[in-house]
């Protein structure tokens, strides 16, 4: 189609200058005027390729932009934040209005107390008064806590689904199994939410038992989140498996080798690295993800190491109190871009770490 | 004699630790269906006899059985149109650069590079962003349709860019090669051979980052915040509601009903999906038979 078009344009024009020629013998004139048109034509040509060139790298500077978007908006508003004076919370000090001295004392919050305190108890208005604290840690705590169980179920069956594919699955079982896991990975996150909060949580608690488990927990916003990241790590070890070369599995084969000993023994450490790499970006998206730990995994900071028990993560924090329509300008509204840029710190290492790893240590076959 | 019948019960083992293994590798894809099966009966189970004509069309509302999804599906509409029409052009333009035109410097690999970082950043922070730049600079505190649109925007951006890019790298260099030859300059190839070759792939790219934006929650959570709409958006610069914050409304609730008309929405969500990816896929077979000669 395209390629009849493009002779269509050549072709006419070719005619209308042997239809002129025949029409009126060229005289100087119109030579000069031919010359003249194909001067006015190539420079038309060239600015155009030139505008065209500048548009084309505005756009791609917009990308650039939103970086330094992302990373101002973060870091100015965190300033805000550690500017700001609050009255912080004493230790074990009584809850009573701020009396500077007495159970807290005005003052702004330290980088280092941010990131070690343990105690996270923003009170918002009107109970401002009555002391605040900003220790981060147990935000934290709870968002690892439920990237950890994410990570261990996303690892234990995207691991398995990888080597049953690469390894097991004949072409034919292979192309049905693929897409059906990749709609795992399609799912609206709020759906999964919805999926924790009411199906899962309740399945789980039925199997614990009431009294261990409440409405909202770690463990069943982890083992959702570990079913949404699964085809993750299944697809990327799997390509990391299946570019590990016949000719080693065939040697293994030849041996004597059985299946599992050629996959646990030749293609898992050939793959290694694209194995561990698939894993970290998975977490990596765990720690990010929002929804399923603000339905589900509950509202209120607490420390503690238990999948059993409600834990907030930062992203559920940004949104509870992204929700309360917090004023411009006062602390609340700066916590929640100082949490934010803890967030953006922690996935931009882990996904570099996540892509450090596949480049550093990919074995080159021949 | 004895060393035979060793290795004979060694061998039996190998083979019996080889299926047992079989198995549980079967078994972790077959735990990933099964939730998968398991989430769907959920939904379809508790949304039977919720999701009616009714329901269809109206607003939302304090008692479940009145309760509908007009505004949100108005809403995600709008979002999903003033989204594509702000991400297209730019994320398209941006892969032709860097596909077509960029030289292989340094700037060039940092722009590739951060935009394989952006595609990692947190859906939430990009909420952030929206909130501060959009709402609060730009349109003076206004939750508006506009500002929901160009934070998702901003998000889609980097899997329009990657898959147009994709797109681009698969028109083979033969036809820019050939246009070369009869003398085209470099935006004469782009814009009269690579593109039209590479339009379908970018089309199907496009479609499904807009069904990832679609389904995007906490972004549009953190710019719109939590409302109560009873009307449809007529102009950009109106608050509004999509699907899932509807969805994310609605799940919070204690009663059971809504959790039925929840599961509705979920339906609604999922139709929608399922509609685009379908449409993706068609446009890519299509493709693919037309570049086999």
């Amino acid at each position: 189609m395209a390629t009849e078009q493009r002779t269509m344009v050549i072709r006419p024009d070719t005619e209308g200058i042997e239809a002129r020629r025949d029409a009126a013998p060229r005289t100087s004139y119109s030579l000069r005027k031919d010359e003249r048109d194909l001067a006015r034509h190539r420079k038309r040509r060239h600015i155009e390729q030139v505008a065209v060139l500048w548009i084309l790298r505005a756009a791609a500077m917009i990308s650039i932009l939103t970086t330094i978007g992302i990373v101002a908006v973060l870091v100015s508003q965190s300033i805000g934040f550690f500017q700001e004076e609050v009255c912080v919370l004493n230790e074990g000090a009584p809850i009573k209005p701020c009396e500077p001295g007495v159970n807290g004392e005005m003052s702004r919050v330290g980088v280092f107390d941010f990131l070690t305190g343990t105690n996270w108890s923003p009170l918002f208005k009107p109970y401002r008064d009555l002391g605040q604290s900003f220790g981060v840690v147990p935000l934290v705590t709870g968002t690892f806590l439920v990237a950890a169980v994410a990570g261990v179920v996303s690892l234990g069956l995207g691991m398995g689904a990888a080597i049953f594919l690469s390894e097991y699955a004949p072409e034919n079982v292979r192309r049905i199994i693929k897409p059906i896991l990749e709609v795992l990975a399609g799912i609206p996150t709020v759906v999964y939410g919805y999926f924790a909060l009411l199906a899962v949580g309740p399945a789980l608690r039925f199997l614990i038992g009431d009294e261990h488990l409440g409405t909202f927990s770690a463990l069943s916003a982890g083992l959702v989140m570990g079913i949404m990241i699964m085809p993750m790590v299944t697809t990327l070890s799997e390509d990391a498996m299946i570019s590990v070369p016949r000719s080693l599995r065939d040697a293994a084969y030849a041996l004597g080798a059985t299946r599992f000993e050629v996959a646990t023994k030749v293609v898992v450490p050939a793959a290694l690295s694209g194995i561990v790499s698939s894993f970290i970006l998975a977490v990596s998206r765990a720690v990010g993800e929002t929804m399923i730990v603000y339905l589900a995994a509950g509202g209120r900071p607490n420390l503690t190491l238990n999948p059993l028990e409600a834990v907030q993560a930062m992203t559920a924090f940004i949104v509870n109190v992204a929700l309360g329509d917090t004023p411009h300008g006062e602390i609340e509204y700066y916590t929640i871009f100082v949490v934010g840029l803890l967030l953006f710190a922690i996935t931009l290492l882990m996904n570099t770490l996540g892509r450090w790893v596949v480049q550093r240590f990919r074995q080159v076959y021949e | 004699m004895a060393l035979q019948s060793q290795s004979n019960t060694r061998r039996a083992y190998r083979l019996f630790r080889d299926n047992v293994f079989a198995g549980m590798f079967f078994g972790s894809v077959a735990v990933g269906i099964l939730v998968l099966a398991w989430l769907l009966t959920e939904v379809i189970v508790d949304s039977v006899g919720w999701l009616d004509w009714q329901f269809l069309t109206s607003y939302s509302s304090r008692h479940p059985v009145d309760a509908g999804v007009l505004a949100p599906i108005a809403g995600t509409f709008w979002v999903i149109i003033l989204t594509a029409v702000m991400t297209v052009p730019v994320g398209v333009a941006t892969a032709v650069y860097l596909e077509e035109f960029a030289p292989d410097n340094r700037l060039t690999r940092l722009i590739q590079l951060n935009i394989s970082n952006l595609a990692g950043v947190p859906s939430v922070v990009y909420g952030l962003l929206g909130l501060a730049i959009f709402v609060q600079y730009l349109f003076d505190g206004q939750r508006s349709l506009l500002a929901g649109a160009l934070t998702l925007s901003l998000l889609v951006m980097p899997i329009v860019i990657i898959a147009s890019q994709e797109a681009l790298r698969a028109v083979p260099s033969s036809y820019r090669d050939a246009a070369y030859a009869m003398g085209a300059t470099r935006w004469q190839v782009v814009k009269m051979v690579v593109l039209p070759q590479a339009v379908p792939s970018i089309m199907s790219g496009i479609i499904l980052a807009m069904s990832r934006a679609i389904g995007e929650t906490a972004p549009i959570l953190v710019v719109s915040s939590l409302v109560f709409i009873t009307y449809v958006p007529t102009s950009p610069t109106d608050r509004f509601t999509v699907l899932p914050l509807q969805i994310v409304t609605w799940v919070s609730q204690p009663q059971d009903d809504f959790r039925n008309i929840a599961a509705a929405a979920i339906i609604i969500l999922l139709v929608m999906l399922l509609t685009m990816n379908a449409l993706a896929i068609y446009i890519r077979a299509k493709f693919q038979r037309r570049a086999e000669y």
